[in-house]
């Protein structure tokens, strides 16, 4: 058993996140094996090895609150709450799919639950995600900015621009760094002095939290401190976590920068096993049951795949439509 | 009843109009709050609306203009000014990829209602880096509306509606006009729609297609044609260059049967090659004449006044050309 806080989640918060995050895992599998076979075509970043991160953080968010993301956004769909159906039509680009099949892997949205994308532009969400807690604080509805980048977004200048802002304009807004180790081919090791990602929130003075995004526990604890300290402060927040892909950048990167024994190393701290051990030594769930959670999202994601697959692509006529908002 | 009012103070006054009518409107940019404005447009603004309205950042056009493109998106309806469009390059990023993009990515489920305003083109002795029309280049993307009015009824009434679209428009100002004084309707709530040309002047022998500061030295320049050559020029404040205003551009040049562009921007790409190309495909069987463009010459700008005045349009070139292409001598 790992090290954790006195505080130990409910069993059936942790149940139901290791169905969503085996959702995650389940279905982009799933896509994977779409985009294998054509169904799928152009960049496809899969979050494999990730899931956590978004389980852990999302969950801790309050109905008023914002998000955004880089490109790696199909598990942040889902957990907003969009349905399997409609991530996989858009990746499919079905007239179903929830951009209209106008988006894509990259560009996809929940308005309903303040979740604006799926950006294609590395850090350009880092900027954008600052202006969401800037319409926070404006309005006073209290709400935060959850805002998703890499290690390799971190080297853009765009994003010091909004860390510097957001801390002179004490904007609620939690930046979540996620360190995965690789933009794309380039390890942080190559793209930075030492590596040392956490110290870039100290020249704005900005509060820093590690987390290890492996583990879904650590993950809800420093994520709740982070969202709880930037919503009562109205100040930002670096939430540094530590997390690594399994696949390739996208699904056309067979990775050759890195050794199979380091994945593999790395794949020993799953974060949707682990989770799974959690439940069965520390909280007396039953395999059986698991299974029947796994079993259950199985038939789901095979239900989405028959009615994406037969479902039409976008009418010819919706290619001039939705450029300008009347 | 009119009176007479700098086109700098009916930029203000629209801006100050619409922040009254509607509290998610806000101003943002370099300067714009406690020195009240690098150029004095936004002046009395932060002592009306306060800090919270009206905000100073720093000199930092890339995070603005995202953090503006973000409060949009979630239901504010940000003024973000840049000191000139010079700087707004570094910004390009959001403005196209976030701004006029998201709404067709998203299916059309998230909109990003912003105005991105401030001076553009060539104000006089600053050189390469500070006197770029930048026209052209938005005017070629889909998703944004660009503006550039001229006179002062133009800049309040169009400001007024750009700021209550729903969409990203860049508005196009002038340094050399913002102290021009222009007559102003004293009525309530002007509005202009975003992609209407206006005809300043009716010909009958040539179209003249122009826009922002050079609409002014184009109508000195039809005054001139007109008394001197007996030539009448029909001037067309383009005003909207995106969408252009197709209808009444090749009305006009139906009639006329001769065109000609005046802009400050270069002439590759440029908003002329746009319209001659819409001249020829929409009207080629009226033409009498080869569509002409009178633009910046094809250099950065120069600093000494002598070939800054040579790579200019002005009057004097547009009567020469305007003479050559209706075959008077």
């Amino acid at each position: 058993m790992r090290v954790r806080s006195t505080k130990n989640p409910k069993k059936e918060t942790l149940v139901a996140l290791y169905k969503q995050m085996k959702t995650f895992r389940v279905f982009e599998e799933k896509i994977a094996e779409l985009y294998t076979k054509g169904h799928i075509g152009g960049f496809c970043h899969l979050y494999i090895g990730q899931e956590a991160v978004v389980s852990g953080i999302t969950h801790n968010m309050m109905q008023q609150d914002s998000c955004i993301t880089s490109y790696r956004d199909h598990s942040h769909m889902l957990a907003f709450g969009a349905s399997m159906e409609s991530v996989m039509a858009e990746l499919c680009g079905r007239e179903t799919g929830c951009s209209k099949g106008k988006g894509g892997s990259m560009h996809m949205y929940k308005r309903d639950r303040n979740f604006f994308g799926g950006n294609g532009i590395v850090g350009a969400q880092v900027s954008l995600g600052t202006g969401l807690a800037f319409a926070h604080k404006y309005k006073k509805d209290n709400g935060v900015s959850v805002v998703y980048f890499g290690d390799g977004a971190a080297n853009q200048g765009q994003v010091y621009e909004s860390f510097n802002m957001a801390s002179l304009w004490e904007l609620p807004v939690v930046y979540v760094l996620e360190d995965n180790k690789y933009a794309m081919g380039t390890s942080v090791a190559r793209s930075t002095l030492d590596g040392s990602l956490e110290k870039r929130g100290e020249p704005f003075y900005m509060k820093t939290i590690i987390s290890d995004g492996m583990d879904i526990i650590d993950v809800l604890e420093k994520s709740k401190e982070a969202i709880d300290y930037s919503r009562s402060e109205s100040k930002p927040v670096l939430l540094c976590v530590n997390t690594y892909r399994y696949r390739g950048h996208s699904m056309s990167d067979p990775a050759t920068y890195r050794t199979k024994d380091e994945v593999s190393e790395m794949k020993k701290l799953d974060p949707v096993d682990c989770l799974y051990n959690i439940l069965v030594d520390d909280y007396g769930v039953q395999d059986s049951d698991l299974h029947e959670i796994e079993k259950d999202i199985v038939s789901q994601v095979s239900e989405a795949e028959n009615i994406v697959l037969s479902a039409s692509e976008p009418d010819v006529g919706s290619l001039m439509q939705d450029i300008y908002s009347f | 009843m009119t009176q007479k009012i700098t086109v700098r103070d009916a930029l203000r006054d629209a801006m100050k109009e619409e922040m009254l009518r509607d509290e998610t409107v806000f101003l943002m940019g370099e300067e714009v709050a406690e020195y009240n404005g690098a150029y004095k447009v936004s002046r009395g603004l932060f002592d009306q609306f306060g800090r919270d309205r009206v905000i100073d950042t720093p000199i930092t056009e890339h995070g603005f203009a995202g953090i503006g493109v973000g409060a949009a998106m979630l239901g504010l309806r940000p003024i973000v000014e840049f000191m000139t469009f010079n700087f707004a390059m570094q910004a390009i990023d959001q403005i196209i990829n976030s701004a006029a993009k998201t709404f067709y990515m998203s299916g059309g489920t998230i909109n990003c209602p912003i105005v991105f305003r401030g001076p553009n083109g060539a104000p006089g002795k600053v050189a390469a880096q500070h006197s770029q029309c930048y026209a052209s280049w938005y005017a070629h993307c889909p998703g944004l509306y660009v503006v550039a009015p001229y006179d002062a009824y133009e800049s309040k009434a169009l400001l007024k509606s750009a700021i209550r679209n729903n969409n990203p428009v860049i508005f196009l100002e002038h340094e050399m006009l913002y102290g021009k004084k222009f007559d102003m309707p004293d009525e309530d709530d002007l509005l202009l729609p975003l992609d209407k040309a206006r005809i300043m002047r009716s010909g009958k022998d040539i179209t003249i297609c122009t826009f922002s500061v050079s609409v002014g030295y184009t109508l000195d320049a039809a005054e001139i044609l007109a008394r001197e050559y007996g030539i009448e020029c029909e001037v067309i404040n383009l005003i909207s260059l995106r969408p252009l205003d197709k209808a009444t551009i090749v009305e006009s040049i139906k009639k006329t049967g001769r065109v000609l562009t005046v802009e400050e921007g270069w002439a590759v790409c440029g908003i002329g090659s746009e319209i001659s190309a819409i001249a020829v495909e929409e009207a080629f069987d009226y033409l009498d004449a080869e569509p002409s463009r009178l633009a910046c010459a094809d250099v950065p700008m120069p600093y000494a006044s002598n070939l800054e005045k040579l790579a200019l349009p002005n009057s004097a070139k547009i009567v020469e050309i305007v003479k050559k292409l209706c075959n008077k001598k």
